[in-house]
């Protein structure tokens, strides 16, 4: 299967969100997304991994492998792993310059944040602020 | 009084979220308002808004009576023995920290002891732990058992003669279950160690004779019985408050300020230093007088009948394990917290706010007893008497919906 570009990727989710009307399909679709999320290797459940700022425990890990970011995440609530699901399908196999300098629009777009609670929104916020941290380590 | 005819009286109950009726489960952090007090706290903005106790003009003097009003409502309601005992504050928590404080600097010797029970709030332990840490006094803990009660059998065997004073809810905010305050406080004075509780959840649903459970401190929010936030009291014998030093210095709570020394004002203002929540306190009469009219004998039946129905559908589902479960004729007020097998308790929440029902999830300010019952947080659905049965089908429904949904 051919990748697809970053833009293509973020077309797709707001074309998948776009498909419901309700935010409660819209949870459905995310929940799916967690339930769907590659398993997460046990021993990277550590406490350095984990984002902090959310209210359920969400961890994230990545690799860099020739030139490309490949993240892995995992969290105990499941509409969480849905949006980190969402965020590393988009972002996972990108050029660290490539996520540094996208702007995560998409995200306002979805109208996800407003449709968290403020607990919530805050959580996306730190997941969306490690995302980049990762790639600015990595430029 | 039928039930809707009482839920006229709350403006909040009757919208719509995310265009679903509102089903507010939410009661006990933060009740809905009646207009009687939504009234008051506006008419007193509005009309009153001068300060107590001071200048001698009209509108001072009316909003002094309002307050010193409302401060001998409040002890008649408490039945405490006289108005010097009654302290307002600006909520439970400001009540147990002033009493954790200047209890602890009139009292508490190097070596002394506090007890708080396991299921306590937050707001019931933070200010003993650091008081305890200031005077190096030893905070232990009473414990809980797997139904969610009070070791009573273990009280006796850890009061000692340093134990100084034990704070103890009325009813847990995550359990729900009434504990037997005056026997509670039997045990304590046999062993010449005072009684502080937590009624924040307890007023609204129990009440309170202070003089009759002997507690030597009680105290209760504003904003869980129908009133105004930024509203509590304290209730305090009247022979422990005058040996304990104020609090906060500044305006109200003084007698004369001299550079060479000052001189406290007597009780209560003792303990009431600065401007008070004047506009707000006053609301607790209409609230106290709506939680009155609350006891109703046909709410209180309807009341009853939501209760069971619920208490029946919660603890009949094997995928839910719930917390605090009543033991023969004891009193569970109608609150619910539990946890659904391999489900998180805020994909819950979350999916029952957008089916417009409002519950509470996570630790419910009480970490340790989440600890004692090895969760990360817990779900809880906790009502008012407004709450009708068609919300609690609704609820337990949804429920069932939202879990078929994350399962």
């Amino acid at each position: 299967m051919e990748t697809m570009s970053l833009e293509e990727a973020k077309n797709q989710v707001i074309e998948d969100f776009s498909l419901y009307d309700e935010w409660l399909d819209k949870y459905e679709y995310l929940i799916e997304l967690g339930k769907n999320l590659d398993s997460y290797p046990q021993e990277a459940r550590t406490d350095d991994r984990l984002i902090k700022g959310c209210q359920s425990r969400v961890w994230l890990d990545w690799q860099l492998k020739e030139g490309k970011i490949w993240f892995a995440a995992d969290s105990d609530a499941i509409i969480t792993k849905g949006i980190i699901s969402l965020l590393i399908s988009v972002y996972s196999g990108r050029t660290p310059q490539e996520i540094a300098a996208d702007d995560f629009g998409f995200i306002e777009q979805i109208g996800l944040k407003e449709n968290l609670s403020p607990t919530r929104a805050n959580g996306l916020v730190s997941m969306i602020g490690t995302i980049k941290r990762v790639a600015a380590e990595n430029l | 009084m039928h039930v809707e005819e009482l839920r006229k009286c709350f403006p909040g109950l009757s919208q719509t979220v995310y265009g679903k009726p509102l089903v507010y489960f939410d009661n006990a952090a933060t009740s809905m308002r009646p207009v009687q007090v939504i009234d008051k706290l506006s008419n007193l903005s509005l009309l009153k808004n001068s300060n107590i106790h001071r200048a001698v003009h009209a509108l001072a003097a009316e909003a002094t009576e309002e307050y010193e009003r409302t401060r001998e409502y409040v002890r008649a309601y408490l039945n405490a023995a006289g108005r010097e005992e009654i302290v307002f504050t600006s909520g439970t928590t400001a009540a147990i920290n002033l009493v954790a404080f200047c209890f602890g600097e009139a009292f508490i010797e190097e070596g002394d002891e506090i007890i708080v029970s396991e299921e306590e709030h937050h707001s019931n332990i933070v200010p003993w732990q650091m008081m305890c840490q200031r005077k190096g006094a030893t905070l232990k803990v009473l414990p809980v058992d797997d139904e969610g009660h009070l070791r009573l059998d273990v009280l006796k065997g850890i009061l000692t003669p340093r134990t100084k004073l034990l704070a103890v809810a009325q009813v847990s905010n995550t359990l729900g279950i009434e504990n037997p305050i005056k026997e509670i406080v039997n045990i304590c004075h046999s062993k010449n160690c005072l009684v502080l509780t937590d009624g924040a959840q307890g007023i609204v649903h129990t009440g309170i004779d202070v003089q009759d459970a002997g507690c030597d401190f009680y105290v209760f929010s504003g904003h869980k019985i129908y009133g105004a936030t930024g509203t509590g009291v304290l209730y305090g014998k009247k022979e422990l408050l005058e040996k304990m030093p104020p609090y906060m210095g500044g305006g109200e709570m003084i007698a004369t300020v001299k550079f060479t020394g000052t001189t406290y004002a007597p009780l209560p203002g003792k303990f009431e230093a600065g401007t008070q929540n004047i506009n707000a306190i006053p609301t607790l009469v209409p609230a106290l007088e709506m939680a009155k009219q609350m006891s109703d004998n046909e709410l209180v039946r309807y009341g009853k009948g939501i209760s069971d129905y619920l208490y029946q559908a919660l603890s009949s589902n094997s995928r839910i394990r719930l917390f605090g479960v009543p033991r023969g004729a004891e009193k569970k007020i109608p609150l619910f917290s539990f946890t659904v097998e391999g489900v998180h308790h805020e994909d819950l929440a979350l999916i029952l706010d957008k089916m417009g029902i409002a519950v509470r999830s996570g630790q419910m300010c009480a970490e340790p007893m989440m600890d004692r019952f090895g969760v990360t947080g817990m779900l809880r659905a906790s009502l008012a008497p407004y709450n009708t049965m068609e919300e609690a089908e609704s609820f337990i429904k949804s429920l069932e919906k939202a879990i078929d949904m994350l399962l």
